[in-house]
C-alpha cells in the first residue's frame, strides 16, 4: 500500500478527495498516536495550566453550591420569575445547556452514519461535553421545583403512596422522558466508545492503582476479533438510535413552548428551528473547547485546520437555519393577521427589551455570516471569538423568546418586567463552573481523543485486497510521509 | 496440575506488526483446518472477522426485541396509568389520548433498545471478564497499541504443540510465537 499508486490520505472506507487536507498530519503510526494521546492522561506531573484552569472552574462551582443551598433554604422566591414572566432563567439556561449537548451526539452519531471520518478526533470530547452539558441542564428542572425530593411523583411514573401518576398529556412530562433518555443514551455511547481506550490505558499505566482502576473500567477488554465484531455492531446501532433521539430531544423541548398558546411561542417552526439552534450552539461550544485544548496539549496534528473549518461550516449552515427561523417568526406574525402576534414581534424589536433582540441579531445573523469568508473561518483566534459570540447569541435567543413573549400578556393590566436576580446569575455561572470542572477532570483522567478510532483512519490500517503482508515495511508507514 | 484431559497450554500465540499480516495468517490458519482461534488487534478490522469466518452478530435482533419491549412497555404504562389505574378528566380530553402518548413511547423505545445494545454487546462478548489467559503473554500489552496477535487454542482438535508452532512460525510477517499459559 505504501508503494502503490494510491493517493488517498486516509485509511479504509475513506472517500476523501485527493488534495484535501489530511485528517491526521502525515508521519503518524499506531504507536505514535497511542503515545501522544495516552501520555496526556498518563503523565505524572499535572501541568500548571491545568491546575490554574481547574482552580478557577472549581471556584465557580462553589457559587453553584451557594446558590443551591440558598434556594433550598429560602425557596424559589430568591429567583426572578413572577407573574407575568413565570419562566425565567431556569428554563432559559436549561434550554441553553441542553442545546449545547446536541453537537456531541451529532458528531458521534449522525456523522458516524454519514461516514464523515473527520469526526474521529473530536467525537470523544464532544460526547463528554454532551454529558456534562446535560448534567448542567438537568440542574434547572430539578431545582426549579424548589423541593426536588417532593417533586419526583409528578415527574416520574412510579407507584407512590398517593396513587398519583404523571400527566402524560403534558409536554413537560415528555421533556422528562426525553432528557432522561438522552442523558442515559449519551452516557452509554460515551462509555462504550471508551472501553477499548481504557484497555490501552490499563496496558500502559505505570502505577498499580491506575492500572487496577483502568482495568476495572475496561472490564477485561482484549481486542479480540469476536469482540470487535459485536462491538462495532453495538456502536452502529447506538448511533442509529441516538440520531432520531437527538432530533426528538430538542423537538420536545420546543414543544414546551410551542404547545402553549402564548404569542411568540405557539409556532409550528419551533421544532426544526430549535433543533438547528441546538446544533449551532453545540458546535460553537465544541470549537470553544477544541481550540484551547489542541493548543494547550499540542494536538494540532489530530485536530487539524480541516476539523476547525468543517465545524465552522456546520455552524454557519445551522446558523442560517436559525436566522431563517427569526424571519419566519416575523413573517408569520404579520401573515397571521393576529393582533397579539403582531404586537409581540413589534414589541420584541422595539419594546423595552429591544437591545436584547438587537444583540441577538448581531450575534446570530450578522457575526455568523462573516464565516462565509475563508480567511476568517481559518483564522483560529477569530473562530474562537465567533464561537463565544454564538454561545452568547443562543443565550440571548432564549431570553428573547421566553421573556419578551411573557412580559406583555394578553391583558395590559398584567404587564410587567423581568430581571434575573443575583441568585439566578449565581446559579448560571455556577453551572458554567460545574461544566468546566467536569471538562478539566475529563481531559486529565480520560483520553480526550478516541485512540482506537484514530488508529483506524491511519493509512497503515488499510487491509485491502492489494495490501499483502510484508508489502508495507515499517509499521503503519504513511504514504504521505513517502517522497 | 495438568492432567491428561486438561492441556497445560491455553494455546499458541503468534505476534505480528502489520494488520494485513494478521488477516492473511488468520485466513491460512482457517485453510489449514484450525477452528478454535481468535485474532487480537488494537482496532476493529473487518477483513479479520471475514477471515475468521465470523457470522453475523445476534445483537441487532436483541436490540429489535429491546426496542419493541420499550415501545410496548412505555405505551402500556401510560395507558394503564391514564385509563385504568387513575382515570382523570383533564379539560374533557379522552382518557386514551394516544397522540400525546407518542413522545414518551418513542423515548422509552430508544432507551430500552440502547440499553439492550450495550448490555447485549457486553453479554455476547462475555464481559466483564476479570481473567483471561491471553494476558499471560508479556508482549500482549501491545495488542492495545500497535501489535496484532493470532491465538490458536489448544482446544482445537488439530492442535499439536509442535506442529502448530511450526505452522505459526512459517507464516509471513510473524514477529514471535509464544505459549499461552492457561
Amino acid at each position: 500500500m505504501s508503494d502503490g499508486p494510491h493517493t488517498e490520505p486516509a485509511g479504509r472506507g475513506t472517500e476523501a478527495a485527493p488534495g484535501a487536507q489530511p485528517l491526521v498530519e502525515p508521519g503518524h503510526t499506531f504507536g505514535s498516536v497511542t503515545d501522544k494521546i495516552s501520555s496526556i492522561v498518563l503523565q505524572r506531573r499535572t501541568p500548571k495550566g491545568w491546575w490554574l484552569g481547574f482552580a478557577i472552574s472549581f471556584l465557580l462551582l462553589q457559587l453553584l453550591i451557594l446558590a443551591v443551598a440558598n434556594l433550598l433554604f429560602r425557596g424559589i422566591g430568591v429567583w426572578g420569575p413572577n407573574v407575568p414572566v413565570g419562566w425565567g432563567f431556569d428554563i432559559l439556561n436549561f434550554v441553553w445547556w441542553i442545546g449545547i449537548g446536541h453537537a456531541g451526539t451529532l458528531i458521534s452519531a449522525i456523522l458516524l452514519l454519514l461516514r464523515q471520518q473527520w469526526r474521529t478526533s473530536i467525537n470523544r470530547f464532544a460526547e463528554a461535553m454532551t454529558l456534562f452539558a446535560v448534567a448542567c441542564a438537568a440542574f434547572y428542572p430539578v431545582f426549579h421545583t424548589g423541593r426536588p425530593w417532593l417533586a419526583a411523583y409528578w415527574l416520574f411514573p412510579y407507584p407512590n403512596t398517593m396513587g398519583l401518576w404523571p400527566q402524560f398529556r403534558s409536554p413537560i412530562i415528555w421533556d422528562v422522558f426525553a432528557v432522561s433518555t438522552y442523558a442515559a443514551v449519551s452516557a452509554l455511547f460515551w462509555f462504550v466508545g471508551l472501553i477499548p481506550d481504557l484497555a490501552t490505558l490499563r496496558d500502559r499505566a505505570k502505577s498499580l492503582p491506575w492500572k487496577v482502576l483502568y482495568g476495572i473500567l475496561a472490564m477485561g477488554w482484549r481486542g479480540s476479533a469476536r469482540h470487535w465484531h459485536n462491538y462495532e455492531t453495538a456502536y452502529l446501532l447506538l448511533a442509529a438510535l441516538a440520531t432520531p433521539l437527538v432530533v426528538s430531544v430538542h423537538t420536545v423541548v420546543s414543544f414546551d413552548f410551542a404547545v402553549g398558546i402564548v404569542p411568540g411561542w405557539h409556532a409550528t417552526v419551533f421544532p426544526p428551528y430549535f433543533v438547528a439552534g441546538a446544533i449551532y450552539a453545540g458546535f460553537a461550544m465544541v470549537l470553544t473547547l477544541a481550540i484551547p485544548l489542541r493548543r494547550f496539549y499540542g494536538l494540532e496534528d489530530f485536530i487539524t485546520m480541516r476539523h476547525l473549518e468543517n465545524m465552522a461550516k456546520v455552524m454557519l449552515a445551522t446558523g442560517l437555519i436559525v436566522g431563517y427561523g427569526y424571519m419566519v417568526e416575523a413573517f408569520m406574525a404579520w401573515y397571521s393577521g393576529n393582533e397579539y402576534e403582531r404586537y409581540m414581534i413589534v414589541n420584541r424589536m422595539t419594546g423595552q427589551y429591544w437591545y436584547m433582540y438587537a444583540a441577538l441579531i448581531f450575534c446570530n445573523v450578522i457575526a455568523i455570516n462573516t464565516l462565509w469568508v475563508k480567511n476568517l473561518r481559518t483564522n483560529v483566534p477569530y473562530l474562537f471569538v465567533t464561537s463565544l459570540v454564538v454561545s452568547v447569541g443562543m443565550w440571548l435567543e432564549r431570553y428573547v423568546i421566553i421573556v419578551t413573549s411573557l412580559h406583555r400578556d394578553f391583558l395590559p393590566s398584567s404587564w410587567g418586567m423581568y430581571q434575573g436576580t443575583a441568585y439566578d446569575w449565581a446559579a448560571f455561572v455556577g453551572t458554567l463552573g460545574l461544566f468546566l470542572t467536569l471538562m478539566f477532570l475529563f481531559v486529565r483522567f480520560l483520553p480526550a481523543i478516541s485512540i482506537f478510532e484514530m488508529r483506524t483512519i491511519l493509512p497503515g490500517a488499510d487491509v485491502g485486497e492489494d495490501a499483502a503482508p510484508g508489502a508495507a515495511s515499517p509499521a503503519g508507514a504513511s504514504p504521505g510521509a513517502a517522497p | 496440575m495438568s492432567t491428561a484431559s486438561e492441556p497445560a497450554l491455553y494455546g499458541l500465540m503468534a505476534e505480528f506488526k502489520e494488520p494485513a499480516a494478521l488477516v492473511e495468517a488468520a485466513r491460512q490458519a482457517r485453510e489449514a483446518g484450525y477452528h478454535r482461534l481468535d485474532g487480537y488487534s488494537p482496532f476493529p478490522i473487518e477483513e479479520l472477522a471475514e477471515a475468521l469466518g465470523l457470522h453475523h452478530s445476534r445483537l441487532p435482533l436483541l436490540v429489535l426485541g429491546g426496542g419493541i419491549a420499550g415501545a410496548v412497555g412505555g405505551y402500556g404504562l401510560q395507558y394503564w396509568a391514564s385509563v385504568i389505574e387513575y382515570p382523570l378528566n383533564v379539560g374533557g380530553r379522552p382518557y386514551h389520548s394516544w397522540p400525546a402518548f407518542i413522545p414518551p413511547t418513542f423515548e422509552t423505545t430508544i432507551l430500552v433498545a440502547a440499553l439492550t445494545a450495550v448490555l447485549g454487546m457486553l453479554a455476547l462478548n462475555g464481559l466483564p471478564e476479570p481473567y483471561h489467559p491471553v494476558f499471560n503473554v508479556p508482549s500482549f500489552a501491545l495488542a492495545s497499541k500497535d501489535h496484532f496477535f493470532l491465538c490458536i487454542e489448544a482446544a482445537d482438535p488439530r492442535f499439536d504443540p509442535e506442529e502448530t508452532r511450526r505452522f505459526l512460525e512459517g507464516l509471513e510477517g510473524v514477529a514471535s510465537v509464544s505459549e499461552v499459559e492457561p
